[in-house]
């Protein structure tokens, strides 16, 4: 454990206007897990993209030595061709090809262009062994859950008899079974064959549990790397991404709690795809003005399903059930009728279906309420930019200006781009989905000031996370949800994290 | 050094396409001997090539939304110029009602197509596609391979000219043409297009100077005055200019009136309309477009039955240049105008590209048309060229933003 498999020394990437690395130097031994944490922004993955070659020799400064060896990758193949795989945040699976054909994509057993089937269905039966993967080697991957699916990724990545592996925030998808088997199955092949990694995480616990080291990267240079052979804290680890001490993760409040405000009653939804399939069975639940609601339960509960359904039935089929808003039933057909109720949903899946990425930060947020822009169906785009520059300062929006593309933008900051559109909406009602999904502490922080900021302004926010933490930390009241049903209520002063998880498994061992 | 590549950089990507028009238009000007640019050239450039300009506007909304494209405009324009030639030569309707009639033709086929393809979700390829066929076919049930004249309002519209209401009084010093000795020198100045281009351009000065002041005094941004007053004095001289030149033939003709009037509308709803944002939006990102309560059904609808309606202009309009209906009219226009869009900066995939962009690509693809006519290249070798612009403006545009991209 001590021959460093990899150093890249002082290097320095530059982007337009920004530089994302300045002089970074990274060493990693043969045979460890080395964690690198660091907010988002701080130049993780830009890191990452200079080692595996996605920016080639010549676009940044610096050395990279892997097996002693000094490399100039030119592109991905390069590095997979040393012996360097990684596997992105979003995985880069085919969902219409079976899992052996994605283990072998890019990699076909083949000779002569023409495809060996029994050799790529045998090997990837073996490989599919070793990662622990209990499917056919047939089935498509659309078929099979994110879990599995990171694990077809670990598979591919062994298939290509890789040396170091680097893995980019694996288990930001996963629920905490399906995270736990990937962690465990990290140290195994770690112990057992010796397999290096690097482990991108903003969760903590993981980093601490599993890794041998951990470097801390902020503002694009390396801060420290320490020695997790003794565990180190959270609050250590924090210390050096935000070069301060959080003392609270959760800022103070004291609810003002009005009247209900918006309530679900006896809320039934069908899958879309197979109309017999109950999804959400006769939900209830209210919210308050000044309430912050949590909706805890494991991932696949039905929570966004259900939240979608009342928004604007932007989810499923056969919905039945009545909402009651300010004491007045409301019918909502689509989802521009609900905006103009004042409902607003924030989607767990920013990057997909939260932003326009190619255009900027301040057309982003009028979308949702260009009629408040509007007069006579002409927009006034001078106000416009002046409405952008407001929630930038406000949010503290890190960008150049109000004509950035949201694109280019961290996770954070494009967070907060999501929710400045939601509040130029001027909901009454706000559901947040994972509002704080792969964000980093600090910015963590903001987005819970801006969330009970909305609170205390009279406003009822329904928060689905799957953080039991963040739901206990500033929630005031939180329902479980399992299985499409609501199976417990409580106050959150009284809740604790032992109590929803045996909750949510006695109400499923029940059925 | 650095700073100065980037402002070039920075010029080059904003005023690329008129950089390159300006480009293409000296290459031509210089291998047809200047014959190009010659004013009677200039209009007839106009007239020609107006049904690109047209399309190209309708399908830049197409493109828009997520890299559709229509197909069917050039069948679509033949059947519009056999509807023409039916309510006018056959039924002897006059001819303001047959043009009324023309453009519901279009508006109806743009219906039809925008309900498959938004409300039964039939792919945009495959319904135009579909459309392309089926309106070549009714083209020719109704002409049966004839060809009809064309008369009226539909030739005015095709060919003519603002009729010089000013007495010809222009003082001698305005008669450049005479100087420069061009060969077939101009007779007279048309005074009514040079007192347009003058009143036009003067109305511009003044709209830009108000609107910064009344900016400025509501606090709103405005652009560095030496760059307001650079940019005023070169569209001053550039319309002037332009006026001069096509007072040197006959005048201002009527399809470039229409020409204006379209860019302005279109370019208003693209730019300052609660619709054209959504259109820009679910090009970008059509999830969340939805989820920001975009109805992108609707909007597709509209998109297409636009574009029905616009080839329905175009195809008036490539009617009365010709003076009749005939059964193989519009035939590849489509891909004029899906090439023009592209060589104006249209993203593939959807979501960027300007009217602006779609006028620059038409006028581009125009210049060619007719400078490759005057050098007398092979219609066959034309295509090749043709081709060739288009492929190399989107790898072009591939590449510069492969440059730019940020991590």
């Amino acid at each position: 454990m001590s021959e460093y498999i990899l150093v890249m020394k002082n290097i320095t990437k530059e982007f337009p206007g920004v530089v994302a690395l300045s002089d970074v130097t990274f060493k990693v031994r043969k045979g460890e897990i080395h964690a690198l944490v660091g907010e988002n922004g701080a130049g993780k993955s830009t890191l990452m993209n200079v080692l595996s070659g996605i920016y080639p020799y010549g676009t940044y400064s610096g050395e990279i030595i892997f097996k002693g060896a000094e490399c100039r990758f030119r592109n991905i193949r390069d590095s997979e061709a040393a012996g360097i795989a990684i596997i992105h945040q979003e995985l880069a699976l085919n969902p219409f090809m079976t899992i052996a054909e994605n283990i072998f994509l890019g990699n076909e057993r083949a000779r002569n262009g023409v495809i060996n089937w029994d050799e790529t269905n045998r090997e990837a039966a073996g490989l599919m062994k070793r990662v622990g993967l209990n499917e056919k080697h047939t089935t498509q991957v659309k078929n099979i859950g994110v879990g599995k699916q990171q694990l077809v990724e670990i598979a591919k990545a062994l298939g290509k008899n890789c040396e170091l592996l680097i893995l980019d925030e694996p288990t930001a998808a996963l629920n905490d079974d399906d995270s736990d088997h990937l962690l465990r199955l990290l140290q195994t092949l770690n112990r057992e064959h010796g397999l290096t990694c690097i482990l991108i995480s903003h969760k903590l616990h993981e980093v601490i549990k599993i890794a041998h080291s951990i470097t801390v990267l902020r503002d694009g240079k390396t801060i420290e790397t320490l020695d997790n052979s003794v565990p180190v804290s959270e609050n250590r680890i924090i210390r050096g991404m935000v070069g301060r001490e959080l003392t609270d993760r959760f800022p103070k409040r004291t609810p003002k709690i009005g009247d209900v405000g918006f309530e679900i009653r006896d809320w039934v939804v069908y899958d879309p795809l197979d109309e017999e399939r109950i999804i959400i069975d006769h939900v209830n639940l209210y919210v308050r003005k000044g309430e912050i609601v949590g909706l805890a339960g494991l991932m696949g509960a039905g929570r966004t399903e259900l939240a979608m359904s009342v928004f604007g039935r932007a989810y499923g089929k056969k919905i039945s059930g009545t909402l009651i808003k300010d004491g007045k039933e409301i019918t909502l057909h689509n989802i521009s009728q609900a905006i103009e109720n004042g409902i607003a949903y924030v989607t767990e899946d920013r990057k997909t279906a939260g932003l326009i990425h190619i255009q900027d930060i301040k057309r982003n947020i009028t979308l949702a309420n260009l009629k408040a822009i509007t007069n006579r169906y002409v927009i006034n785009e001078d106000e416009e930019i002046l409405i952008g520059k407001d929630y930038r300062d406000r949010f503290n929006i890190k960008s150049t200006s109000v004509f950035q593309k949201v694109g280019n933008l961290s996770g954070g900051n494009q967070q907060k781009v999501v929710l400045s559109k939601w509040i130029f909406a001027a909901p009454d009602v706000l559901i947040l989905d994972e509002p704080t999904r792969g964000i980093d502490v600090g910015a963590k922080y903001e987005i819970y000031k801006i969330i009970l900021q909305l609170a205390d302004a009279g406003k009822c926010i329904i928060m689905i996370s799957s953080e039991l933490p963040e739901i206990l930390g500033i929630t005031d009241r939180l329902y479980i949800i399992n299985e499409g049903r609501v199976v417990g209520e409580m106050k959150t002063s009284e809740a604790t994290q032992e109590e929803i998880m045996s909750i949510i498994i006695r109400s499923s061992a029940g059925r | 050094m650095n700073r100065f590549r980037d402002f070039l950089n920075r010029s080059l990507r904003q005023y690329g396409m008129i950089i390159a028009l300006v480009a293409i238009m000296i290459f031509f000007g210089f291998m047809t001997g200047g014959r190009l640019i010659w004013p009677r050239n200039i209009s007839a450039l106009i007239r020609q090539n107006a049904y690109v300009l047209i399309l190209a506007i309708g399908m830049m909304f197409c493109i828009l939304t997520g890299g559709n494209v229509d197909l069917s405009v050039g069948s679509l324009v033949a059947l519009v110029s056999a509807m023409s030639g039916l309510t006018l030569a056959r039924l002897g309707l006059p001819s303001w009602l047959a043009i009324i009639l023309s453009l519901l033709t279009g508006l109806l086929s743009g219906i039809w197509q925008g309900f498959w393809i938004a409300y039964v979700k039939v792919p945009p390829f495959i319904a135009t596609l579909s459309g392309m066929l089926i309106f070549r076919g009714i083209n020719n049930i109704i002409l049966d391979g004839q060809t009809l004249p064309l008369s009226g309002l539909y030739v005015t519209v095709g060919t003519g000219s603002v009729p010089d209401i000013i007495p010809n009084t222009v003082p001698d010093f305005l008669r450049i043409g005479d100087l420069l000795q061009l060969q077939n020198k101009p007779e007279y100045l048309n005074a009514t297009m040079l007192v347009t281009g003058l009143i036009l351009s003067v109305i511009y000065v003044i709209v830009v100077i108000f609107s910064r002041q009344s900016k400025k005094r509501l606090g709103y941004e405005v652009q560095p005055l030496r760059l307001v007053i650079a940019k005023v004095i070169a569209f001053f001289i550039a319309i002037n200019l332009f006026s001069y030149w096509l007072a040197m033939d006959d005048g201002l003709p009527i399809m470039l009136i229409l020409l204006v009037v379209l860019y302005g509308i279109y370019n208003f709803i693209a730019n300052r309309t609660v619709l054209g944002r959504h259109i820009y939006a679910m090009g970008g990102n059509i999830k969340a477009a939805e989820l920001s309560g975009v109805n992108t059904r609707k909007i597709m609808f509209l998109v297409y039955s636009n574009m029905g309606l616009l080839a329905g202009v175009a195809g008036i309009v490539t009617a009365g240049r010709l003076m009749a209906a005939s059964p193989n009219v519009g035939v590849s226009f489509e891909l004029d105008a899906i090439g023009a869009c592209f060589i104006g900066g249209a993203s593939a995939y959807g979501g960027v590209g300007t009217i602006w962009g779609a006028v620059i690509g038409a006028f581009i693809m125009g210049v060619m048309n007719n400078g490759m006519s005057i050098m007398g290249l092979d219609v066959f070798l034309q295509s090749v060229a043709k081709g060739m612009v288009v492929l190399l403006a989107v790898a072009f545009d591939m590449y510069s933003k492969s440059k730019s991209r940020l991590g």
